[in-house]
């Protein structure tokens, strides 16, 4: 598949799959596109060539009531959570259901509470988005994203900002989803050690290609040189630590010259 | 000519083609809007009763200068009287509408803007789309319809405040006979008048409400985008409805003299 924004290439002939019922995660430099990854499966933009499937279905040539039919069966989890802000934590996740089916209040009580115990804040039930902490704020996204028993559970940088405890609690909740409810999941992120306690299968993206793939252990015993200083978290390598410029010394003798 | 010159009309007719889309857009979905009524009663709630305490002073005050500046200018030909007909007529076929319209695109405008504008950037509208839920129906069309049908409500009540001031005034004031004040304001207002003023606030309300929603929809999820996108909201509208004022008086004195 590409992909490219105003000329430029985001994805060259990126060639990926996820496979029902496991965790594969997406990992890479910031700047490579993960985000927009996920935009091109849930079909928010189309591949310029080529073809994403889920479910088997080619997301690009799909109708507006198609493709909201297929979003029906996948859940996503924001980078920062993206509740609705006018709407408490119960009526967050209660909003798929009243949206999508007419069961009576007794009954989506009983589902909005079960999911929000789910992840651990049934007694949040009543607070406003913006009594949340960062972490709370997303394990909310996690039980709407959920309430309406998805195939396929999509996460954007889950760990994002959060501090240890959060980021272990959000890692627990994510393996729990797809062991206990089978859910296959799609994990992007750059966080390698989050991901590699998890993942079953990952994927290593840079320069708009799959760099390396495998599961986190694979990943990490390989010698590519890409792959080595983004596990390692090497400042210099493949990817640069100066952004492209002219040398250091000939910048800075015309800056004398120029001052004179 | 350089490309950019040229490209300025392009632009604009563009942003026309895309503001009347989007209109269509909103139109298809009223009436699956309607079907939940709650959402639209609590932004006219937002939009109207919010506006509620801004419309009535500056009614009030738009009132009283009218009549201050009608006396001046009646008694110097001895004609007081029509101080009521200058208030009657003035607030009715144009002040009320017009000022009603650009306060209201200051204040609920800009706040429309901003909160579609912040909702976007917080991927809140991203979020809706995953969940297969159309935010132009749950989020747009509810503040429309709310920006729709509060203005000419808030048009009439500046208007009642306004004629209120006029009098407080032009007969309380200033001695001007308060019989003469009213019978003179009856016999030159017609229904006509009144209907000007109900066509130009409805005209007002689309208007205003549409740059409102649309602007916040389209703008750059940024801090800085959504600031400018509630900056063009207002400078939009204001612009718009004096535009349209000029075009409807024009349209309606037309039809008057027919």
């Amino acid at each position: 598949m590409c992909y490219a924004v105003g000329g430029r290439k985001i994805f060259d002939g990126l060639d990926i799959t996820a496979r029902r019922g496991r965790i594969t995660a997406f990992m890479g430099p910031s700047g490579t596109g993960k985000t927009t990854l996920l935009r091109l499966i849930t079909g928010q933009v189309t591949a310029e060539r080529g073809s994403v499937r889920v479910f088997g279905d080619e997301v690009s040539t799909m109708s507006g009531g198609e493709l909201f039919a297929l979003r029906r069966r996948m859940g996503m989890l924001f980078q920062n959570g993206a509740l609705l802000t006018d709407l408490d934590v119960y009526e967050n996740v209660a909003f798929p259901v009243r949206e999508h089916t007419k069961l009576p209040e007794p009954l989506v009580r009983q589902l909005v509470l079960t999911k929000l115990h789910a992840v651990g804040l049934r007694g949040a039930a009543r607070l406003m988005p913006s009594e949340l902490s960062g972490g709370m704020a997303r394990r909310v996204a996690l039980a709407r994203a959920i309430v309406m028993d998805p195939e396929i559970l999509i996460y954007d940088e889950p760990f994002v900002g959060l501090d240890p405890i959060s980021m272990g609690v959000i890692c627990r909740l994510i393996k729990q989803m797809n062991e206990a409810l089978g859910i296959t999941s799609i994990v992007v992120s750059h966080d390698v050690h989050e991901l590699g306690s998890i993942a079953h299968d990952s994927y290593l993206l840079s320069g708009g290609r799959v760099v390396a793939s495998g599961t986190p252990e694979e990943l990490a015993r390989s010698e590519l040189a890409e792959v080595k200083q983004f596990m390692g978290g090497l400042a210099d390598g493949p990817v640069p630590f100066h952004y492209p410029a002219s040398t250091y010394e000939d910048e800075l003798l015309g800056q004398a010259g120029d001052s004179k | 000519m350089s490309a950019a010159a040229d490209s300025m009309p392009v632009a604009a007719v563009r942003r026309v083609g895309s503001v009347s889309l989007f209109l269509v857009q909103i139109l298809a979905r009223i009436p699956a809007s309607l079907k939940r009524p709650g959402l639209i009663v609590s932004q006219i709630y937002n939009a109207g009763a919010r506006s509620l305490v801004i419309i009535m002073l500056s009614g009030m005050f738009v009132g009283m200068v009218l009549g201050l500046l009608g006396f001046d200018v009646f008694q110097r030909f001895g004609s007081e009287d029509y101080v009521g007909v200058l208030a009657a007529l003035g607030n009715l076929k144009v002040l009320g509408p017009v000022l009603t319209a650009l306060l209201f695109a200051g204040r609920a405008g800009t706040a429309l803007t901003s909160e579609i504008g912040l909702m976007k950037s917080t991927e809140q509208l991203t979020a809706m789309q995953m969940m297969a839920v159309d935010p132009i129906r749950y989020v747009v069309v509810p503040r429309f319809l709310g920006g729709f049908i509060a203005m000419p409500l808030l048009a009439a009540t500046f208007t009642v405040i306004a004629l209120y001031g006029a009098q407080l005034i032009g007969v309380q004031q200033m001695g001007v006979d308060q019989g003469a004040y009213w019978s003179q304001t009856q016999n030159a207002v017609d229904l006509n008048d009144v209907w000007e003023g109900i066509v130009k606030s409805l005209v007002f309300g689309v208007a205003v409400s549409l740059v409102a929603v649309y602007e916040g929809y389209h703008a750059v999820p940024t801090p800085e985008g959504v600031g400018l996108a509630t900056t063009r909201t207002v400078v939009i509208s204001s612009v718009l409805v004096l535009l349209l004022n000029y075009l409807l008086t024009a349209a309606f004195l037309n039809t008057n003299q027919l």
